[in-house]
């Protein structure tokens, strides 16, 4: 029997606001415990929330961007469990009436472009964090104790909930919604969507069903999955696990799993962590979100072109396969250096090329981000016109590009200095391979009696003897010619 | 222009029994200084607290301090602050920076915020002197002030009987002239009632109009702070000091405040008020009754026109109250949990610290209605209980609307009996919640209410008449009520300690 996967994700995404999302504590990662609390944020008797408008906004960009509609009337509620890191003893959230509703995203799944639905965005606050063991405290005690503590920081910095309809089919197609997810957000600069930090977090509902059935299986909700490659493969083991299990003709548990990276497995959460009744009420505390369409076209004037409309705009306009044009607005400062590039003339698909081959390979050997790049676009193009003209050869234009990225020094002094320039006299050229050919008298008959592909071992001799800088084109021309003569 | 008379009649009182407006004549005129009104209060307090009991904790100390400074600015600054030298009492479940907040509860019994709620910030920007924490039901929930961790209450006027609740405290605080004035917190009755069964003045305001920051949450969508005092006018002054929009409370209306003060003194001729038949019910005790009629008549004479309204859901709104205060009060609850502050029981593991915790820190009623608010929050249970409560809640609210098409402010009895004996109805949770049934629709609307003395039993029990105004308009019932005060010496009364 054939098999299909449903999955839907609950993404978590850390707004990229100063302060957070009830008061005006920071919002910054990595400082002491507990140093960036107030009475809101930690639940004293008698404070209450107030509502940040930035995170607001934030949440309403995201919708925009998303294609939601955006609700003109919204409300958060308290999501109520009891948890040390949880100071107040409920969540606020949203719940009936979130911010966002009924949009979608694109993804390019199979080499198509493939709507991916999101049934709601929603705000709310982030918990804190429970330290456990003696080592948490630091040393200092003396004596070996069996504390757990709470650190506070975290507590009340603005998420966004961004839930998914179940569209998406295989563990390939998730990941590149997260990433285009990711992509959105970075775009906005709502979210820095850095997974190792916890800024973006993914809990996954996956069933399986035999292929062309209508009806969706029992669904298995995944905890945990704080990395691309995660999501990946605690999803393929999680299809493979369902699958195995209704082949044996037994039925599966409507559970929630935790990923094990370690174990590369997926592990069923202990039922008493599960068994949560929130018992959802509207929140008290603050009215009701009133959100005018005035308001709504403010927020999207100033809104960057999105992904998909650059990457649309990059096929048609400037020619680029579809796979090029998603590669390169995968990241905004991406698309902006490769846009700078081709309106200081160079040609998109070249351009494109040394992007996605040379520069990307150096930048990845340094564990580097577009941003740090040291090289300009105008240095690009300077080369791939030093190329078009026949200055350099393609080849010669490696050394030069990898020469530019370290030295940043222009492509024309490179070539200067190094005697780059490429041999295109017939001359020059024809001498070198009359060289050749006398000292390789035993190829020679070899070529001659048919081992055609030896071509090859003489055009290398001759870019040998040049340092590379012989034109290929004309080197194999004159080689053909002098040796079937 | 002040009249001669009067200010020698003021001459001859014990300062501690003046009222805000007659302290503030005497202080700004260097008549007495404001240690002495200071030290004439804790006088009082001395002679009196042992048998009243209306305070959780009295800060003398703070006080006597506080006085020397008030002192000197009288007269130095060009207009003196309403409140400069005065010394109000705080219910306890206003956090007072510095000073222990406790609610009347084991939970929060050395809790010490290290904030100021918004109410006591303005009362110390008028130069206010905090006399003391008044006691009330533990987490402002019960009727009878008997449910404080501490002790009961006693009520002034019978030391046998209870105070009114849940600011029984602050009630009877006034009421013995314990202090010249004093805040409550109202979810359900919690100011009005007790002002009744005191012979004091007690108002609620509009749901909105004053800040609930720093007010130890019971049931977010119901509690309102607001002034228990001596008269009117003094209502009107602290009303004036307290309202208005507070940043930190999204709940808080954005609307300009009058001056309340402005409409002491007005006609209330032709002013409508409603007299809605369901408040006038068996089971009410007969003199409460006839005193309200009375007064009812009384407000006529002066040139108010009665006219017979109908508030058609008022048979659910104990109902309603105690669906709606509950599941709120049950998240509310939540934070004292013994992790971050107050009371902590130890336990095995954490659950355990928890059950711990809450078992011994909480009392009987609160965790009556932190389980019952559970419970109608369960899932399987929200829509048939919560969401159910809500609609009633719109349809009490509609009810209000519709009278107010037709009249400027409803009169009520505030209370359906007088006080009762302590311990009458501790154990029986329904009979105690009955107590709220005039003042709980008043909650759920969101509208004014306001409480003043209308006369005394046989047996000198004070009963108390209840105005309810349109949403915001307190002025329609302060000046009703004034008008009624003026008219009549109930408020003069006090009680022999």
């Amino acid at each position: 029997m054939k098999y299909e996967a449903v999955i839907g994700l609950e993404v978590h995404a850390q707004m990229l606001t100063e302060t957070k999302i009830f008061c005006r504590c920071s919002t910054k990662f990595g400082s002491d415990p507990n140093t960036q609390t107030c009475p809101v944020c930690i639940g004293m008797p008698g404070v209450l929330p107030v509502l940040n408008k930035k995170a607001l906004e934030f949440a309403i960009k995201t919708g925009i961007a998303m294609n939601c509609k955006i609700s003109p009337y919204s409300r958060f509620a308290r999501k109520n469990y009891f948890y040390p890191d949880l100071p107040k003893g409920y969540q606020i959230s949203q719940y009936e009436l979130p911010i966002c509703e009924h949009g979608y995203i694109e993804i390019i799944a199979n080499g198509e472009i493939k709507k991916i639905g999101i049934t709601r965005i929603h705000m709310e606050e982030d918990a804190g964090k429970n330290i456990h063991g003696a080592s948490a405290w630091g040393g200092g005690l003396g004596r070996e104790v069996n504390y757990s503590f709470v650190d506070l920081n975290r507590a009340g910095v603005p998420l966004m909930e961004i839930v998914s309809e179940p569209d998406i089919r295989s563990p390939g197609e998730a990941v590149e919604y997260m990433k285009k997810l990711r992509t959105v957000l970075r775009y906005l600069g709502v979210c820095d969507g850095n997974m190792e930090q916890g800024s973006l977090r993914c809990d996954a509902n996956i069933s399986v069903r035999s292929l062309g059935q209508k009806d969706f299986g029992v669904k298995v909700e995944i905890k945990n999955l704080n990395s691309f490659k995660f999501v990946e493969k605690a999803l393929e083991y999680e299809i493979e696990r369902q699958i195995k299990i209704q082949e044996e003709g037994k039925k599966i548990m409507q559970e929630t799993r935790l990923w094990n990276s370690e174990r590369g497995i997926t592990e069923p959460m202990r039922t008493k962590e599960e068994a949560h009744d929130y018992r959802y009420f509207p929140e008290p505390d603050l009215v009701p979100i009133i959100v005018d369409q005035k308001w709504i076209d403010e927020i999207k004037k100033p809104l960057p072109e999105l992904p998909d409309t650059k990457r649309e705009r990059f096929v048609s306009e400037h020619g680029l396969p579809e796979y090029d044009a998603e590669l390169l607005t995968a990241e905004r400062p991406l698309a902006d250096w490769y846009e700078e590039a081709v309106r200081l003339g160079g040609q998109p698909k070249a351009v494109s090329n040394w992007i996605m081959g040379e520069l990307m390979k150096l930048l990845n050997e340094e564990n580097k981000s577009i941003e740090e790049c040291p090289l300009k676009p105008k240095q690009l193009v300077d080369m791939l016109s030093l190329i078009d003209s026949g200055t350099i050869s393609g080849k010669i234009a490696k050394t030069v590009f990898e020469e530019m990225y370290k030295t940043s020094k222009d492509a024309e002094s490179i070539v200067k200095e190094k005697g780059l320039v490429q041999i295109s006299d017939a001359g020059e050229i024809g001498k070198i391979v009359d060289d050749v050919i006398a000292k390789h008298p035993k190829e020679v008959e070899r070529f001659k009696s048919g081992e055609e592909k030896l071509i090859g071992f003489f055009v290398g001799q001759v870019m040998k003897l040049t340092k590379g800088k012989a034109n290929p084109q004309m080197v194999n021309e004159l080689l053909k010619k002098k040796l079937s003569s | 222009m002040i009249n001669l008379e009067y200010l020698e009649n003021l001459r001859n009182l014990e300062p501690y029994s003046l009222t805000i407006s007659e302290a503030r004549n005497l202080l700004d005129r260097k008549e007495i200084s404001v240690k002495d009104l200071i030290r004439s209060i804790y006088e009082r307090i001395e002679a009196v607290e042992d048998k009243v009991k209306a305070f959780v904790n009295i800060t003398e100390e703070k006080a006597m301090k506080m006085a020397d400074d008030a002192q000197r600015k009288i007269g130095e600054e060009g207009r003196t602050r309403f409140l400069l030298g005065i010394p109000l009492a705080i219910k306890d479940n206003m956090c007072t920076k510095g000073i222990p907040t406790t609610c009347s509860s084991k939970i929060l019994s050395h809790f010490v915020p290290p904030y100021e709620s918004t109410v006591t910030s303005r009362l110390i920007e008028q130069g206010y002197i905090l006399t003391g924490k008044t006691n009330m039901d533990e987490f402002a929930m019960g009727s009878s002030t008997e449910n404080s961790c501490l002790c009961p209450t006693r009520n002034p006027w019978n030391l046998e009987k209870i105070p009114g609740g849940s600011s029984g405290g602050s009630a009877a605080a006034v009421a013995s002239d314990e202090c010249i004035a004093a805040l409550g917190s109202d979810t359900g009755g919690s100011i009005r009632q007790p002002a009744a069964l005191c012979g004091v003045v007690g108002l609620k305001p509009t749901y909105g109009r004053v800040s609930r920051y720093g007010l130890v949450a019971f049931a977010s969508s119901l509690d309102q702070i607001g002034p228990l005092t001596k008269d009117v006018r003094d209502a009107t002054i602290l009303l004036n000091v307290i309202s208005g929009h507070d940043p930190l409370d999204s709940t808080s209306a954005p609307l300009p405040v009058p001056d309340f003060t402005a409409v002491l003194g007005q006609d209330i001729k032709g002013i409508k008020l409603g007299v809605p038949k369901e408040y006038f019910i068996e089971g009410m005790e007969k003199e409460v009754e006839v005193l309200v009629k009375e007064a009812i008549k009384k407000l006529e004479s002066l040139g108010a026109i009665p006219v017979e309204v109908t508030l058609p859901h008022t048979g659910y709104a104990i109902a309603t109250y105690y669906i709606l205060a509950t599941s709120e009060a049950s998240s509310n609850l939540a934070r004292y949990d013994g992790v971050k502050y107050g009371f902590r029981a130890e336990g095995k593991d954490l659950m355990d610290m928890y059950i711990n915790t809450r078992a011994q820190g909480f009392g009987a009623e609160v965790k009556r209605r932190i389980m019952l608010g559970t419970y109608a929050l369960s899932s399987g249970y929200y829509e048939a209980y919560y969401k159910k409560a809500q609609q009633v809640r719109t349809l009490i609210k509609q009810d209000f609307e519709n009278a107010f098409k037709v009249v400027d402010a409803v009169v009520t009895p505030t209370s359906p009996t007088t006080a009762f004996k302590l311990g009458e109805k501790i154990a029986d949770p329904l009979q105690m919640y009955l107590s709220d049934i005039f003042t709980i629709s008043v909650n759920l609307a969101g509208v004014p209410g306001i409480s003043i003395p209308c006369g005394f039993t046989s047996n000198n029990l004070p009963v108390g008449l209840q105005l309810i105004g349109r949403h915001f308009d307190e002025e329609s019932i302060l000046k009703l009520a004034y008008a009624y005060e003026q008219a009549t010496e109930w408020h003069k009364k006090r009680p022999n300690l």
